[in-house]
């Protein structure tokens, strides 16, 4: 903020020339409150509308713990993998030139373009018993849809792109320079790429992993379909959501929300602090 | 070149085989995790024929769900184009107090499970709540008509004008404008003229993302849609009921056309980041 001015009042916005400030802001401001902040205080409201007791209850209920770990002990693993190949990918595309670059390039965002829903029938269609590469997997008694395997694997498919468009765009940017002098001082390839420069990508590695992981652990429509749903074994916790709410049961449905906002909001302020510390330390997000 | 004998190794390259390797690794992973998928979704749709594909998308139930999604995606993309534009105007081209805060509020809808963005409308418009029955005795039906699927809709696609404008509009200043407005232009003149040509590319882009989005958007939509056929079934969740009903090939055949418009997507986002350097990429969505 500038303090240029010899007044040290306090004001909401620095003047300027341009108009429609007023109009804007307060246009933003209502269209964000009436889309996202009431509903979302309305689902606050009804949480603490529920006693501390009823709501332990609800969150200590066997199937809710189980339906919690499988969601994220699932969005983790994906997101680990997703970051060791997601990595990977991104130093193929940033480094080496190849025909078809400029095409996988584009496709790494499919996740982001292609509904969940298709996402999710496609790959219950490859990896049911019957499937494509289930069918591969069902004489060594491997079943990979309807078991956790099969989540995870509809959570790497979300995944990939946070990771690869997180880490990409950093990557580009590293200094040749840094490299060179790691390979004059005597470092070979190999501690020249895990000493020098994988710990100057971490901050963004650490991002991707993390809005990977946000997003695996709300992710719902690619799931779905090839969980198989079973209670205890491959339920998620937003599909408990959606099975509370079909039994009227609205304190279930919300108290379960409730917790996944707040670990949601955890993570994304995690997020911003890696952010705003590897710019202080990177010069870049 | 490599002298005979003298194998020269770049210090600051991989060797060939390292990159064969190493690319080989990661288009795999890709071909396997990312293009499979989309393949089995265009075979399992024309298994059985073309004819009974055709079929399958102009029975009424599917013309309804494609006229549903086009109509929802026509609403909540327009709404969200124009609260894009303002935020990104507020936030760009002023000073003021409490900016990163609400550049965080926009963000918000990312980092939510697409089910609790059903439920909240869910808690706030259904037949228990407060708002709901009140609407109701005006004949105002919120939920499980349309329009809660599109205030669903424009809850999950919030962000996405507004997070591709907002960097772009902050990277180019207000130098045009102020330009413009002493040169006499109004503000309105300075938008059309000035502003709008400066980001059309970026404002595309972003529509283009939010669109697809909106017409994919699965777990948001399926909480508070009630899944009443050829009534308030977007084409995902009619991708949903066919599946669910073991017609595979109607559902692929929906689910392909789906997958067409991700691709569509793709291809005209890659062509406008080559031709205008839109969106700078960096783990969003």
């Amino acid at each position: 903020m500038t303090s240029t001015t010899a007044s040290t009042r306090w004001r909401l916005k620095e003047p300027s020339i341009i108009p429609g400030f007023g109009l804007t802001l307060g246009f933003s401001l209502a269209y964000l409150g009436l889309i996202i902040l009431i509903p979302l205080a309305g689902l606050i409201f009804r949480a603490s509308s529920l006693s501390a007791s009823e709501f332990l209850s609800i969150l200590t209920d066997e199937r809710t713990l189980a339906a919690l770990k499988i969601s994220f002990g699932t969005a983790l693993i994906a997101a680990l993998i997703n970051v060791v190949f997601g990595v990977l990918i991104c130093w193929v595309l940033v480094r080496y030139d190849f025909p078809g670059r400029r095409l996988i390039d584009a496709m790494v965002d499919l996740p982001f373009a292609l509904p969940t829903a298709v996402a999710g029938i496609a790959l219950s269609a490859l990896y049911a018993p019957k499937g494509w590469i289930g069918a591969w997997f069902t004489p060594f008694d491997i079943r990979i849809a309807y078991t956790p395997i099969g989540i995870t694997i509809a959570l790497i498919f979300i995944g990939l792109p946070f990771v690869v468009r997180t880490v990409q765009p950093v990557m580009e940017e590293i200094d040749r320079e840094v490299e060179e002098a790691a390979a004059t001082l005597g470092a070979n390839r190999f501690q020249t790429v895990f000493k020098v420069l994988l710990p100057s990508l971490l901050p963004a590695i650490m991002t991707g992993f993390a809005l990977a992981f946000a997003r695996g652990v709300g992710e719902y429509g690619s799931v779905v379909f090839i969980a198989g749903n079973i209670p205890y074994v491959s339920e998620i916790a937003p599909l408990l959501i959606v099975i509370r709410l079909e039994e009227f049961n609205y304190a279930g449905a919300t108290a379960i929300a409730t917790i996944m906002l707040v670990i949601s909001f955890a993570m994304l302020l995690i997020i911003n602090l890696i952010q705003s510390w590897s710019r202080g330390r990177y010069g870049h997000g | 070149m490599a002298d005979r004998g003298t194998r020269f190794v770049n210090p600051v390259d991989e060797r060939t085989g390292t990159k064969i390797v190493l690319t080989s690794i990661g288009g795999l992973y890709l071909a396997f995790f990312l293009f499979l998928p989309l393949v089995a979704v265009f075979i399992e749709a024309f298994r059985k024929g073309a004819a009974s594909y055709w079929e399958a998308l102009v029975e009424p139930d599917a013309a309804a769900a494609i006229r549903l999604t086009l109509l929802v995606a026509a609403i909540a993309v327009p709404l969200n184009l124009v609260f894009g534009v303002a935020a990104a105007w507020a936030i760009a081209k002023f000073e003021f107090k409490g900016k990163a805060f609400l550049i965080t509020l926009i963000d918000l809808p990312f980092s939510i499970s697409p089910v609790i963005s059903g439920l909240v409308y869910v808690l706030l418009f259904g037949s228990h709540s407060v708002l709901g029955p009140i609407l109701k005795s005006y004949g105002i039906e919120i939920l499980f008509a349309v329009p809660g699927i599109v205030l669903a809709t424009v809850f999950v696609t919030f962000p996405f004008v507004a997070r591709e404008l907002i960097p772009l509009m902050q990277d180019q200043g207000s130098g045009d404008e102020e330009a413009a407005l002493s040169l006499g232009a109004s503000g309105w003149q300075t938008f059309w003229y000035v502003t709008l040509p400066n980001i059309k590319w970026g404002l595309l882009y972003g529509v283009l993302l939010c669109n697809a989005r909106a017409m994919g958007e699965f777990g948001a939509v399926s909480v508070v849609s009630g899944h009443i056929r050829g009534l308030t079934n977007t084409m995902p969740l009619h991708v949903e009921i066919l599946y669910n009903e073991y017609n595979m090939a109607a559902a692929f055949a929906v689910a392909s056309l789906l997958a067409a418009l991700a691709l569509v997507t793709l291809a005209l986002k890659t062509l406008l980041e080559i031709r205008f350097g839109a969106g700078n990429a960096g783990g969003r969505h």
